[in-house]
């Protein structure tokens, strides 16, 4: 019974898009540590991605709306800071949606979203979000950001 | 107030008032790139304080940590002189950065192996941010230093200036020493070889040469500051203190 209840939970935050990347969930991104389910209340363990990364704040938001909308009432969400955030947390799956929306998915390789070239650049360290950075494609020449290894 | 406290509020302080300063550069920048580097940093720092100031909120009890960041005058501010000196021009931010960078990525590699688990976790999160910074700020130190003759007389100026504020990082007080002994704080004096490895080889690459020791500012933990800490609190709490608990 607790089980199902739980993976309803899942199936529920997997409903709530990054702010900022919208193709992929909150559960994608992995910042869903854990969602347990105590005292009659369920326990959602929250990790932030960056320490300064204003969509934290946004998903908490999310997640809250997503789940009173759906009838859930009696939850908490918690933020733990301890295994930090990885994005080596993001499967197979999760990459690949992010390369067809433009976006290099983390990796050893920098390789182009729009040519599969790995022939490209840095520009800059810091790209439009704080989990990017800035590259340019030496091939078809487009710029496109490179979601960091972190 | 307790020593756990105290450490906790110095390290967000410092992360605070740099986050403010960096802050000062956005729109501001030499280049749209930069501009945004600069933001970024700025945001991390404050992430980072905000990590910080919860944990300390949490360990004093009556006090929210937006209290702690807006409703505490000069005096009772912990963070290091370095960063709140003004940014100057972005050579000088760099120099400033750098220092502190280096200091940063050498005391959280540290503090990730505290006792105290929320504090070790702060700093495992916060190394991986400061890794950048440190790659940025050495990056530039680098291109600024060893590019023309005006860019490095600039650089080398700040780091003549700026120099005096690097003692106060390595300091210990009673403070320190007791966390430390229970396994809590960091050394701090124990990372200056390593930050002197690090600060030699940049300078290096750099084509700047290392200031002798002379004057070392000194009392930022204990409260004592620049003249300009006063005038970077009034802009920060400006709305805070004009419109107490204003929330949007």
């Amino acid at each position: 019974m607790q089980n199902g209840k739980i993976d309803k939970i899942w199936e529920l935050l997997n409903t709530v898009p990054d702010p900022e990347i919208p193709v992929i969930s909150v559960v994608e991104l992995g910042v869903i540590r854990d969602v347990q389910f105590t005292n009659n209340s369920f326990l959602i363990l929250i990790t932030p991605t960056y320490s300064g990364c204003p969509a934290v704040k946004t998903f908490q938001d999310d997640i809250k709306t997503c789940l009173l909308e759906n009838g859930i009432e009696n939850f908490e969400l918690k933020i733990v800071y301890s295994p930090a955030w990885t994005t080596d947390w993001m499967n197979d799956a999760t990459k690949e949606k992010l390369r067809k929306f433009g976006i290099a998915p983390p990796s050893n390789k920098v390789i182009c979203p729009q040519c599969n070239s790995q022939n490209t650049t840095l520009i800059s360290e810091f790209g439009s979000t704080a989990c990017k950075s800035l590259f340019k494609c030496d091939d078809c020449l487009e710029p496109f950001d490179f979601f960091k290894c972190i | 107030m307790s020593s756990l406290f105290t450490y906790t509020l110095r390290i967000a302080d410092s992360s605070l008032i740099l986050g403010q300063r960096m802050s000062e550069w956005c729109s501001n920048g030499p280049t749209l790139e930069e501009d945004i580097a600069l933001s970024n940093i700025s945001l991390d720092m404050f992430g980072q304080a905000n990590g910080f100031y919860e944990y300390a909120a949490q360990l004093d009890g009556t006090k929210s940590a937006d209290d702690l960041a807006f409703k505490r005058n000069e005096r009772e501010f912990f963070n290091h002189q370095m960063v709140e000196i003004e940014n100057g021009h972005f050579g000088n931010t760099m120099v400033r950065n750098f220092l502190h960078d280096a200091f940063n990525f050498l005391f959280y590699t540290e503090l990730a192996n505290s006792k105290d688990e929320t504090l070790a976790a702060l700093a495992a999160k916060s190394l991986k941010e400061v890794k950048y910074h440190l790659r940025h700020s050495s990056n530039w130190l680098i291109r600024l230093g060893d590019g023309t003759e005006e860019s490095n007389l600039k650089v080398q100026d700040s780091l003549n200036e700026i120099w005096q504020f690097t003692n106060e990082l390595f300091e210990m007080d009673e403070i320190d020493t007791e966390l430390l002994n229970s396994g809590i704080a960091v050394d701090n004096k124990a990372l200056k070889e390593q930050w002197n490895t690090i600060v030699n080889n940049t300078l290096s690459k750099a084509k700047l040469t290392r200031p002798e020791d002379a004057y070392m500012a000194t009392g930022g933990k204990k409260g004592m500051h620049t003249e300009y800490l006063g005038f970077i609190l009034a802009e920060m709490q400006f709305l805070q203190r004009a419109y107490p608990n204003a929330k949007w």
